[in-house]
């Protein structure tokens, strides 16, 4: 099949971008996505034209390193899918593709569809772990989780830290990702005694990096390669009211 | 020369605690004064990362990706064995050990994989500590499953996932150190030369891939976690950065490359559909407990699967290996694949065997499955565009995984003092062929609880701050880096880098794959120069050196791929047996079984840098077996 790509072109943060159109020729179904733009970057430098950059790794859809809002849609048509497991199936002959990268205050424009989401590494800093130290711990069986726990932890614990969910927000909002690993910590017995503190500091980095807040739109739960559900929000909702008494006066809590 | 791999004496299992006892320590004061540079975040180079900020040294860590979180660990699949018997199915220490040495063809040092075995049970406790959320039955208790190769039941899973969780885990202690200003990360950042002062490994040199500013860093000791170098057959199941670039830079350096003919073709992949491709894709090895692999009996029968009756099926790997059956190694059951495909009973393109649930949904029902495979299925499903619940799914090998990496002894240091090296990019612990879910033990095992220890007492014989990044040494080094950016960029040919990778994966795949001959072999050591010089006179990298430019990433990547496959064809060609993932055709029984030499080939073959295209120098490490009696490795 043939397509027309409309491709976002930003030198770097400072550049203003805009969308250029390119031609995607003789595209087979079985190809990826990214495969389609690795053909048509060889073109490109054969022409001697600058390729289109973009991020991705793994092409398996488990880094979360892949990340092009396509026809408006983070990581594409296809529900629960990254951009390099989508295949070129999904599209027919003919088809105008609109190829742009992330958008959301707190994800700057690295070049063309790269974006810079070390914000995201900054939420985890602040307190998405249990504290503990290598070596000096219990054997394994000595701590039991009812199989449900577990399996509501791994439910969450399968964000891939992608961040379509902030580009799919209207207000940049990182809830969905944060609510992952809150509520997956928050389901096993391990990080309890830290988790006033985690909550806390957790949101309150959200907010300094520059991501929004959760207004109930859902956009997150439709974009999420993973299917990470909005319950999670809810839960990160009731551990930080929880927290808040806690919290108050006793910053070590 | 002979090399000493320091194995310390005394009984198997006493070597790892004599050894820690006899280690030095350093005194916590003056912990803070040592900067350990670690070149990887996977599951090796973020624990080690994390567990040494712990200790209170200073990390700086380093990753090409834009997160530490996105390393290529994160895709392993299937699980992390451990020897905790929890099943009751007879396992123990030794028979991890035993059967890890045997996986391997008896082609690993036995004290380092015994540790290996003795470990793999803490990392379990660590990481349930850490918040991995492991499969868990109805009363609390840790599930287990059995996995290729093994006939206990000794893998522990989170999903398909458990790379993912495991390196999260890893991620998060190493996260905590960021917050608490223990570790420095550099994402974005390429690791492109090892600074050697004095014979001691002592800084990186490092392009910023945003902005490509070339940088020095020094420190007291360097850490290697840089992962495998499978990508050199172009198509490949790691991740597309993945690359031998951090650990061929350091054997020019003077580190040696031990046993890089060593390379793991996993059974379980999706086949290729075309030149287009960019990478393949694994199907768990899991799949393998309850699908059953078979081809047609009759060559050129293009029915499809349901309408091939069962008496005019070959479960070939039920039948040829009875107690193993599908379970076979990965080695065995790729290479009979490859053989039936060869025979022309492929289904598909031709190049690819069935891997079929029918029975397994029968009696245990599609929920079942669903349950235990689902994202796989769905996955497959994405891929082809065929659902595996109603027809088998169709497989092929594919390379996977790097046995060989750079030579190590008994404490993970290379040759050059103060270059540690970890988890895939090292030699040490699968042999010829690696038995499924114990490279995400090794990866722990090296990070949490080995390298932390010896790394010190490495440390404890050296003063803080030997050496600036002011020094001659790293001036020198990063004029050389800068200097092949240039000559890159300066090229201008008419083909493009990925034009050279699919070539030279091609000579690799043809003549240094799954079957091997002297004949390929040298076919391979006169195509692979050839092609190298064809590269630097005609490739073209488009854009320039100070700017994010991804073609020049890949380049710089693809040249080091086109010395080391020399390097690799070479170490095939002098190893004239067949042992594991090695398979030389000329040693072979009549029913095609590999034929070991353990009289002349029982040892690891660690080559000296002599210069691009010149002939390295070998040095020997003899393996010596004291606990377990080499035997002819026999699954059937
Ligand atoms: C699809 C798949 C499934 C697998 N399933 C299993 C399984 O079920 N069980 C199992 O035991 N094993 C499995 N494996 C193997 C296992 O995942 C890997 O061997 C292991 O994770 C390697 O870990 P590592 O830490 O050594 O390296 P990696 O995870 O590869 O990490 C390498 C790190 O080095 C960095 N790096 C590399 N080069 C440079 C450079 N030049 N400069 C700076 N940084 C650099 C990268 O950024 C990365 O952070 C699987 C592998 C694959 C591909
Ligand atoms: S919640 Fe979903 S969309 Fe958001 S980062 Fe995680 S995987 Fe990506
Ligand atoms: S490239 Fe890894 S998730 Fe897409």
């Amino acid at each position: 099949m043939n397509l027309t790509l409309h491709v976002w072109r930003q030198q770097g943060p400072e550049d203003k971008g805009r969308l250029e159109r390119y031609q995607a020729k003789d595209v087979s179904p079985d190809m990826s996505f990214l495969e389609m733009l690795d053909e048509v970057n060889e073109e490109l430098i054969k022409e001697g034209r600058e390729p289109i950059v973009f991020d991705h790794d793994c092409r398996e859809g488990i880094c979360g390193t892949c990340s092009q809002v396509i026809n408006g849609q983070p990581h594409g048509p296809q529900a629960e899918t990254t951009v390099c497991q989508l295949h070129m199936r999904e599209f027919k002959d003919g088809d105008e593709i609109y190829i742009e990268p992330w958008r959301a205050r707190a994800f700057p424009v690295v070049k063309d569809l790269i974006v810079d989401r070390t914000a995201m590494d900054r939420i985890i800093e602040a307190g998405g772990y249990v504290s503990v130290n290598t070596g000096g711990v219990a054997d394994a069986n000595a701590i039991l989780i009812p199989k449900a726990d577990a399996d509501t932890a791994m439910d969450a614990a399968e964000c891939i830290g992608c961040g379509a969910c902030v580009a799919a927000c209207p207000n940049g909002s990182a809830m969905l990702f944060v609510s992952a690993k809150v509520g997956q910590l928050a389901k096993l017995p391990q990080g309890r005694p830290e988790a006033a503190r985690r909550v806390c500091a957790m949101t309150e980095t959200m907010l300094d990096q520059g991501f929004g807040n959760c207004s109930n739109h859902y956009e997150c739960e439709a974009a999420c390669p993973k299917g990470i559900s909005v319950k999670f929000i809810s839960m990160l909702n009731r551990e930080y009211f929880k927290a808040l008494p806690k919290l108050k006066g006793n910053k070590d809590a | 020369m002979i090399l000493d791999g320091k194995c310390p004496s005394g009984p198997l299992a006493d070597k790892w605690d004599n050894h820690r006892r006899d280690l030095k320590l350093v005194n916590p004061a003056n912990k803070r004064k040592y900067t350990i540079l670690v070149v990887g975040t996977g599951l090796a180079g973020a624990s080690a990362a994390a567990t040494l900020a712990e200790l209170g040294y200073n990390v700086e860590a380093f990753c090409y990706q834009d997160s530490p979180r996105r390393a290529h660990s994160i895709a392993a699949q299937g699980g992390i064995n451990a020897a905790k018997n929890y099943p009751n199915d007879g396992d123990s220490i030794f028979r991890l050990f035993h059967d890890t040495i045997k996986g391997g063809d008896f082609r690993a040092r036995e004290a380092n994989v015994y540790r290996l075995a003795q470990i793999s049970n803490n990392i379990i406790d660590q990481c349930v500590a850490q918040g991995v959320p492991f499969a868990r039955d109805y009363a609390g208790y840790l599930e287990n499953r059995s996995f290729g190769g093994a006939q206990v039941s000794r893998t522990f899973f989170a999903r398909g996932q458990t790379g993912q969780q495991l390196l999260l885990g890893a991620y998060q202690a190493f996260s905590r150190q960021v917050q608490a200003g223990k570790i420095r990360v550099h994402a974005r950042t390429e690791m492109l030369d090892l600074v050697v002062v004095d014979g001691e490994a002592k800084g990186i040199t490092v392009r910023d891939l945003v902005t490509g500013e070339i940088r020095c860093h020094a420190g007291d000791a360097v850490v290697l976690a840089s992962g495998g170098y499978v990508n050199v057959y172009n198509l490949s199941t790691n991740a597309m950065g993945s690359s031998v670039t951090a650990a061929w830079r350091a054997h020019k350096k003077g580190a040696y490359f031990a046993n890089p003919c060593y390379t793991q073709i996993h059974p379980t992949c999706i086949p290729v559909t075309g030149d287009h491709q960019s990478k393949l894709t694994l199907m768990s090895e899991s799949l393998r407990n309850d699908g059953r692999i078979w081809v047609p009996k009759n060559k050129g029968d293009q029915r499809p699967a349901q309408q091939i009756p069962e008496d005019e099926r070959d479960y070939y790997l039920e039948r040829k290996y009875p107690s193993f059956g599908n379970l076979a190694p990965r080695d065995i059951a790729s290479r009979a694949a490859k053989q039936a495909c060869d025979a022309g009973l492929g289904v598909g393109s031709g190049r690819g065997v069935y891997l079929d649930f029918t029975d397994a949904i029968e009696r245990l029902g599609e929920d079942t499955i669903r349950a235990r495979y689902g994202n796989l299925f769905d996955m497959y499903q994405r891929i082809t565009g065929e659902n595996a619940y109603q027809q088998p799914m169709r497989i092929y090998p594919a390379l996977h995984y790097a046995m060989g990496g750079l030579w190590v002894d008994y404490n993970l240091q290379s040759n050059l003092p103060g270059l540690f090296v970890l988890g895939e990019a090292n030699f040490s612990d699968h042999g010829a062929n690696r038995l499924g879910a114990s490279a995400l033990m090794q990866g722990l095992a090296d990070g949490y609880f080995i390298a932390p220890y010896t790394i010190a007492d490495y440390l404890a014989r050296t003063e803080p701050g030997k050496a600036s990044s002011k020094d001659d040494e790293f001036r020198d080094s990063a004029a050389q880096v800068e200097g092949l950016t240039n000559k890159l960029l300066a090229v201008n040919g008419r083909k493009t880098v990925n034009d050279f990778h699919r070539e030279l994966g091609h000579i690799m795949w043809e003549d240094v794959g799954m079957a091997r001959s002297e004949e390929s072999l040298r076919n391979a050591l006169e195509k692979i120069p050839a092609l190298r010089e064809e590269f630097w006179n005609n490739v073209r990298v488009p854009g320039n050196g100070a700017d994010l430019n991804q073609e020049l990433e890949k380049a710089g990547r693809v040249a080091d791929y086109l010395e080391f496959g020399e390097l690799l064809a070479r170490d095939a060609l002098n190893r004239d047996e067949s042992c594991g993932g090695h398979f030389r055709v000329e040693h072979q029984t009549e029913d095609g079984e590999a034929v070991r030499k353990d009289d002349q080939y029982s040892y690891v073959a660690a080559w000296e840098y002599g210069g691009t295209g010149k002939t390295p120098q070998l040095h020997k490490e003899p393996l010596t077996f004291e606990n377990i009696e080499l035997a002819v490795r026999s699954y059937k």
